[in-house]
C-alpha cells in the first residue's frame, strides 16, 4: 500500500511555491533580458544588428567592440570616466563622511540650518551653475581637467554622503564609543576600530553612490571637458549619429563597469538591507 | 591605592544646574553606591568621574593624582554601561580582551586575562560568540568581564542591572557583589534601586536634585537619616512623619502622646520606621484604614491625628479597617527633623 497524501496544506504550499518561483523568474528576467540582448546585439555584426528576426544566440563577433577598442578618445573617455567617479567617491566620503559624523556627534550653534543648507545645494540647477563654473574653471585653469570635474561631481555627491553618513553614525550607540574611550582609545582609535567597522557596509554603499553619480553625470561632464572627456559625455557625443550596432556596443560599455562595480560590493549592499546582516 | 576625591563639583548644562558642589571621598577598595531618583545627577556625576563629561567646576582626583582634565583612557577606570555596549563587531573573546589590545600586551598575556575573567563571570563557553547571540543577561556579564580584564583602580557602573528581568538582577546582584570583593578595586555602582543598593553597598551616597544629602553605610542611612529627604526616600515602605508641638523641656507633643525630643529647636516633625511600631495600652491613637497581608507581616495604613501612618505589625494581630489601634513607637528609633531645614536633629 502506497501513502495518499490527503493534507489539503500540501497543496496550497505547492501553489505558493509556484508563485514564488514564479516571482523570481520573472524579476530575474525583468533585471536579465535586456541586458542579455544589449548583449547579444553588442557581439553581432552590424548586418544581423539590422536584421529580423533576432537571434538568440550570439555570433561572438566582436567587430563592435574592437570598433569602441580602437576607436579614438574611447579608452581615455573611460579612463577619464573612472578616474573622475573614483576622485569623487573619495573625496566626498573624505570630505562628507567627518561632516555626517560632526553632525551625529556634536552640538553645535546653527546645526539645523547646516543640515538644511546641504540639502539647499542640490535645489541649485547645474545648468544654471555651468556657465558661471565654465568660466571660473578656465580662469584657475581647472577647465578640461578630471579633477576639475571631480570637484564638480563631489559637490553633487557631497549632500548624499553627508546625509547618508549621518544617518549611518546615528544609528550607532554613543555608549559604544565611550565604552572604547574608558578602554584606552583616543577619539581617532574608537573611529577606526569601533564606528568604521560598523558603519563600513554603509560607508561603502554612500562611495558606491557616489561613483555612480559622478558615472551617470552628463551636464557638466559635457560643458566642462573637450578633450578630457569621460565615458558618458563622449558616447552623448558621438553615438547620436553613429550605425545601431555602435549605439548597442556603447550602451553595453556604459552599462557593464557599473554592473561589474556592483557585483564587486554586492556583500555590503545586502549588509545594508540587513539581509546578511548579522 | 586608588581612593576617590571629589572636590566641589558642579556641572550645569546651559543654565540647569545638574550638579551643586559635590564633596565625597570614597576610601580605596570601597564599594560606594550612589542612590537617588531618576534625573537626580547620579548619572552625571559618575560621567564626570569617567571624563564622558566635563565638570563647569571643581575637582576629581584619583590616588592622589588630578585627573579631571585627562581623557577616559588614562584614567584609570574601566566603566560598565546600562545598555552594556558590547560591540556588536567583535566576539566576546576580543571584547573582553579590547582594552589588554589597545594596551599592546602580548598574545598570550591577553588570552590568559580573557580566559580569567571569563571563567570569573561563567562565559567561558560563550568566548566565539557574537554580542547578537548573546541575552541580555550574558550581554551584561560580558561587559563586567571587559571592566575586570582591565584590572582598573576603579570601576564605574551606571544602573548595569536595570536592564535584567527581576530574578537575573537578584542572581547578577550577588554574583557582582563577590567578584568585586575579591577584585581590589574601587567601585562606584549608580542605582535607583534602593534594595540593590543596601545590599550591596559599603556606603550609600543619596543624592537629591544634584547634591549628596548623605554618605553613609546602608545601616546608618537607614537607622539615622540625615534629612527627611533619606527618610522619606529610604525603605519600604519608607519613614512616617508626625507633625509635634513643644511642650516644655525637650519634650514634644505628638498626636497627644508626649515624647522626649531634641532639647532646643524651632519647630520638629516626629519619624518612625513602620517596623518600629507595636500596638499597645498607650500610644498613638490610630484609627486603621487599610489591612494588606505581606505572609510574614501586616501593613496596616492608618490614620493618625489626620495623617497617613503605616506600620509594619505581626501578621496574627486581629485587626480590620475602621478599628482604633494604639500604637507605641519603640523609643530609641524615634527620629526628629527640623522642620525648616528638614535636617536631623537630635
Ligand atoms: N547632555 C545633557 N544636556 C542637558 N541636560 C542633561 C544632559 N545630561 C543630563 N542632563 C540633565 O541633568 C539631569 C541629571 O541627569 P542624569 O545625571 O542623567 O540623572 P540620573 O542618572 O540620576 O537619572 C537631568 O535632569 C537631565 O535631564
Ligand atoms: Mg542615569
Amino acid at each position: 500500500m502506497t501513502t495518499v497524501d490527503t493534507n489539503p496544506g500540501t497543496d496550497t504550499r505547492k501553489a505558493g511555491r509556484f508563485v514564488y518561483i514564479s516571482a523570481v523568474v520573472l524579476l530575474c528576467a525583468w533585471v536579465i533580458v535586456p541586458l542579455y540582448f544589449l548583449l547579444i546585439n553588442t557581439l553581432s555584426s552590424p548586418d544581423t544588428v539590422n536584421s529580423f528576426p533576432k537571434a538568440f544566440v550570439p555570433e561572438f563577433d566582436l567587430g563592435s567592440l574592437s570598433f569602441f577598442a580602437s576607436f579614438a578618445g574611447m579608452l581615455t573617455a573611460l579612463k577619464n570616466s573612472v578616474l573622475v567617479a573614483g576622485m569623487t567617491m573619495i573625496m566626498s566620503i573624505v570630505v562628507g563622511a567627518p561632516a555626517g559624523y560632526a553632525l551625529s556627534r556634536f552640538d553645535f550653534r546653527g546645526k539645523e540650518l547646516f543640515r538644511l543648507l546641504i540639502l539647499l545645494t542640490r535645489a541649485f540647477p547645474l545648468p544654471l551653475l555651468a556657465l558661471p563654473l565654465a568660466v571660473m574653471f578656465i580662469r584657475t585653469g581647472l577647465d578640461d581637467t578630471v579633477f576639475g570635474l571631480a570637484l564638480v561631481h563631489t559637490t553633487l555627491a557631497i549632500p548624499f554622503a553627508v546625509l547618508i553618513t549621518f544617518s549611518l553614525f546615528s544609528g550607532i550607540p554613543l555608549e559604544l564609543e565611550e565604552a572604547a574611550w574608558t578602554l584606552g582609545c583616543t577619539r581617532l582609535t574608537a573611529f577606526t576600530k569601533v564606528v568604521l567597522p560598523l558603519i563600513l557596509p554603509g560607508i561603502t554603499a554612500s562611495a558606491i553612490f557616489a561613483f555612480v553619480i559622478s558615472w551617470n553625470e552628463v551636464f557638466a561632464a559635457a560643458v566642462l571637458t573637450i578633450e578630457n572627456r569621460t565615458l558618458t559625455a563622449f558616447l552623448l557625443q558621438n553615438l547620436d549619429t553613429s550605425p545601431l550596432h555602435l549605439k548597442f556596443a556603447g550602451g553595453f560599455i556604459l552599462v557593464v563597469p557599473a554592473l561589474i562595480f556592483i557585483f564587486a560590493v554586492r556583500k555590503y549592499l545586502f549588509a545594508m538591507w540587513g539581509i546578511a546582516n548579522r | 591605592m586608588a581612593e576617590i576625591q571629589i572636590k566641589n563639583v558642579a556641572k550645569r548644562f546651559g543654565s540647569y544646574q545638574a550638579l551643586h558642589d559635590i564633596n565625597l571621598t570614597i576610601a580605596d577598595q570601597e564599594f560606594m553606591v550612589l542612590l537617588g531618583a531618576s534625573g537626580c545627577g547620579k548619572s552625571t556625576l559618575l560621567r564626570i568621574i569617567a571624563g564622558l563629561e566635563t565638570q563647569t567646576e571643581g575637582e576629581v582626583w584619583i590616588g592622589g593624582r588630578r585627573i579631571d582634565h585627562l581623557p577616559p583612557r588614562e584614567r584609570g577606570i574601566a566603566m560598565v554601561f546600562q545598555n552594556y555596549a558590547v560591540f556588536p563587531h567583535l566576539t566576546v573573546f576580543e571584547n573582553i580582551g579590547f582594552g589588554l589590545r589597545m594596551q599592546k600586551l602580548p598574545n598570550d598575556e591577553v588570552k590568559r586575562r580573557v580566559e580569567r575573567t571569563a571563567e570569573l563571570m561563567h562565559i567561558e563557553q560563550l568566548l566565539g560568540r557574537y554580542s547578537g547571540e548573546l541575552s541580555g543577561g550574558q550581554r551584561q556579564r560580558v561587559a563586567v568581564a571587559r571592566a575586570l580584564a582591565m584590572e582598573p583602580d576603579v570601576i564605574l557602573m551606571d544602573e548595569p542591572l536595570s536592564n535584567l528581568d527581576a530574578l537575573l538582577r537578584l542572581e547578577m546582584r550577588a554574583e557582582l557583589k563577590g567578584v568585586l570583593a575579591e577584585s581590589n578595586t574601587t567601585a562606584i555602582y549608580v542605582t535607583h534601586d534602593q534594595v540593590e543598593a543596601m545590599s550591596l553597598a559599603d556606603r550609600i551616597s543619596v543624592m537629591h536634585e544634584g547634591r549628596i544629602v548623605q554618605a553613609a553605610t546602608p545601616v546608618e542611612v537607614y537607622r539615622n537619616p540625615a534629612e527627611r529627604f533619606v527618610a522619606g526616600f529610604i525603605g519600604n515602605p519608607p519613614m512616617n512623619f508626625l507633625p509635634a508641638a513643644s511642650a516644655d523641656g525637650g519634650k514634644w507633643q505628638v498626636a497627644g502622646e508626649i515624647y522626649d525630643g531634641p532639647a532646643a529647636a524651632n519647630g520638629v516633625e516626629f519619624a518612625i520606621r513602620p517596623e518600629d511600631i507595636a500596638p499597645a495600652d498607650t500610644g498613638l491613637p490610630a484609627k486603621v484604614r487599610l489591612v494588606e497581608p505581606l505572609g510574614a507581616h501586616l501593613l496596616v495604613t492608618c490614620d493618625v491625628d489626620g495623617t497617613m501612618f503605616r506600620a509594619i505589625l505581626e501578621s496574627d494581630l486581629q485587626v480590620k479597617p475602621g478599628d482604633m489601634l494604639k500604637l507605641a513607637p519603640q523609643t530609641d528609633r524615634i527620629r526628629w527633623f527640623d522642620s525648616s531645614t528638614s535636617l536631623a536633629v537630635a
